[in-house]
């Protein structure tokens, strides 16, 4: 029988690691993940998590000793976010070419300069081309579901590629939900038999070297190297098969179902669409609800898996209207404008009608983003879907 | 930690582009890199092994009274004729045979 628990996003994504039976967790506090990094702890004190918990002496190490664990047939969790995930960066970085299906959350957090503890997309969206998958949640109940289905992603052999599940900072790790906890015998059923180093077991009786220096201007060590990032680029491709089919076998099982890569709300016979990305989604659709009473034919598209991109989904949902604002939670500086616009504008790219886009940006440090700043949203959305294109990026926390 | 159970661990059913293993020195040549080769005096040698320690890519070889570097490996860092106590290793430049 399942149960029903109040808590935040923190505890959440901890009661979904217990679920998982991890052998190895490692932590290293730091705001807004802290009290994910305690649950976990806790949980290890009180034997609800039956796994070795390291007391790293930094992010650094946390996700080396992770490695470590893995290739050695462990099933290994940690999170992290902001400076903490900034000062794993070089172990991030080898994770995923390592095929190691690690999963960690982000409890995303801005920054780093001017210096912020608060919530905002800053951190992960630095890291999305490390080759991660990205994953982002909407409510607590998502981050306690995805962390689960995030071990069979991550694990599955068309895939082995670390996970990222990610939860938007103070809003999420800190609000507090009334949700369902899954059955441990149905989730252990669900998983199945954990085998997280078939590809390249630690072995005593067999020594190898795991990730030996490859390539060069001769040999065929540019050749190899060539090989093992196809390789990474096919498990990402994969994973968009996957995402779908896990997430399928766990609405069939426990009876809630996701959007796997891209979520269409009240899209259907929309003119125009905001598109959003993890927790300020709630707010977008009440804002949708609001003018849709009005009588504004407005949609949302949500991104929930922004790695691997979902180029198919978005293009199929963007294909269903004739203007969209982006809300981003984080700023891609290069571009002058956020990171989800950016990459949307690619998947505009191949569709055979021209479309205006605008990007907002929204909800740094902290700043919430309500339901009035949606509405202005739409609205701008609307006057470009009528020809009245505003210039972007409109900053909605000024 | 729960110990791992034996598996058989058979190698031709893995893909080839997973993660990137080595069990055996095949791939690199680092003694491609070398522009100098330590030379040691076998007289000096006193095998007290500064230069195995020292040496990073671990490819000082024991003789049977004196130590030398492997020259496949070896890439002509001159650490290992740095640290050498009694002088013995000297560099010297590589040239086209």
């Amino acid at each position: 029988m399942s149960k029903t628990l109040v808590c935040d996003g923190n505890e959440a994504a901890a009661w979904g690691v217990a679920l998982a039976r991890p052998d190895m967790v490692a932590v290293y506090p730091i705001t807004p993940q802290s009290s994910l990094a305690e649950y976990i702890s806790q949980f290890v004190a009180d034997g609800i998590i039956k796994a070795d918990l390291m007391d790293v002496e930094g992010e650094h190490s946390v996700l080396s000793v992770l490695q470590g664990a893995c290739l050695a047939g462990a099933r290994t969790f940690t999170a992290t976010c902001g400076q903490g995930l900034a000062f794993m960066f070089e172990p991030y970085y080898r994770t995923p070419p390592l095929r190691l299906p690690i999963v960690m959350s982000i409890v995303t957090r801005d920054g780093i300069t001017p210096q912020s503890v608060w919530g905002g997309q800053q951190d992960a969206m630095t890291v999305r081309e490390a080759g991660w998958i990205h994953m982002y949640c909407e409510n607590a109940q998502e981050v306690l579901d995805t962390v689960v289905m995030a071990y069979k992603i991550a694990e599955h052999r068309d895939v082995m590629i670390p996970v990222n599940v990610n939860h938007d900072g103070n809003y999420l790790s800190y609000g507090v939900e009334k949700l369902e906890l899954p059955d441990q015998e149905e989730v252990d059923a669900f998983l199945g038999r954990k085998d997280t180093n078939w590809h390249a077991a630690l072995d005593p009786e067999r020594p190898m070297a795991v990730d030996p220096l490859t390539g060069g201007a001769g040999g065929a060590g540019p050749a190899l190297f060539v090989r093992y990032r196809k390789g990474l680029c096919k498990g990402m491709q994969n994973a968009l098969k996957v995402i779908p089919e896990v997430h399928e076998e766990w609405a069939k099982r426990f009876g809630r179902s996701y959007a796997p890569l891209v979520e269409e709300y009240r899209l259907e016979d929309a003119d125009y669409a905001v598109v959003t990305i993890g927790g300020m989604t709630g707010a977008g659709k009440d804002a949708v609800d609001l003018a849709r009473e009005a009588g504004q034919r407005v949609g949302l598209i949500k991104v929930k898996t922004f790695r691997p991109f979902p180029l198919e989904a978005l293009r199929k949902s963007l294909s269903k209207v004739r203007a969209v604002g982006v809300v981003d939670r984080s700023v891609s500086f290069g571009w002058n404008s956020g990171p989800v616009y950016q990459e949307l504008l690619s998947a505009l790219y191949g569709l055979s009608q021209r479309i205006p886009a605008i990007s907002f940006i929204g909800g740094l440090a902290g700043a919430d983003i309500t339901i009035e700043h949606f509405s202005r949203v739409i609205e701008t959305t609307a006057k470009a879907f009528k020809g009245e294109v505003a210039e972007g990026p409109i900053w909605l926390n000024e | 930690m729960r110990r791992q159970a034996r598996k058989a661990f058979d190698e031709s059913r893995i893909p080839n582009d997973l993660c990137p293993i080595a069990t055996e020195l095949t791939v690199l040549r680092t003694g491609d890199w070398r522009a100098e080769r330590p030379v040691v005096d076998r007289d000096k040698c006193v095998k007290c092994a500064t230069c195995w320690t020292y040496c990073p890519t671990q490819c000082i070889v024991e003789k049977e009274t004196w130590f030398e570097a492997g020259l496949e490996i070896c890439k002509g860092c001159g650490i290992c004729a740095q640290e050498c106590p009694h002088h013995a290793i000297t560099m010297i430049e590589e040239v086209e045979e």
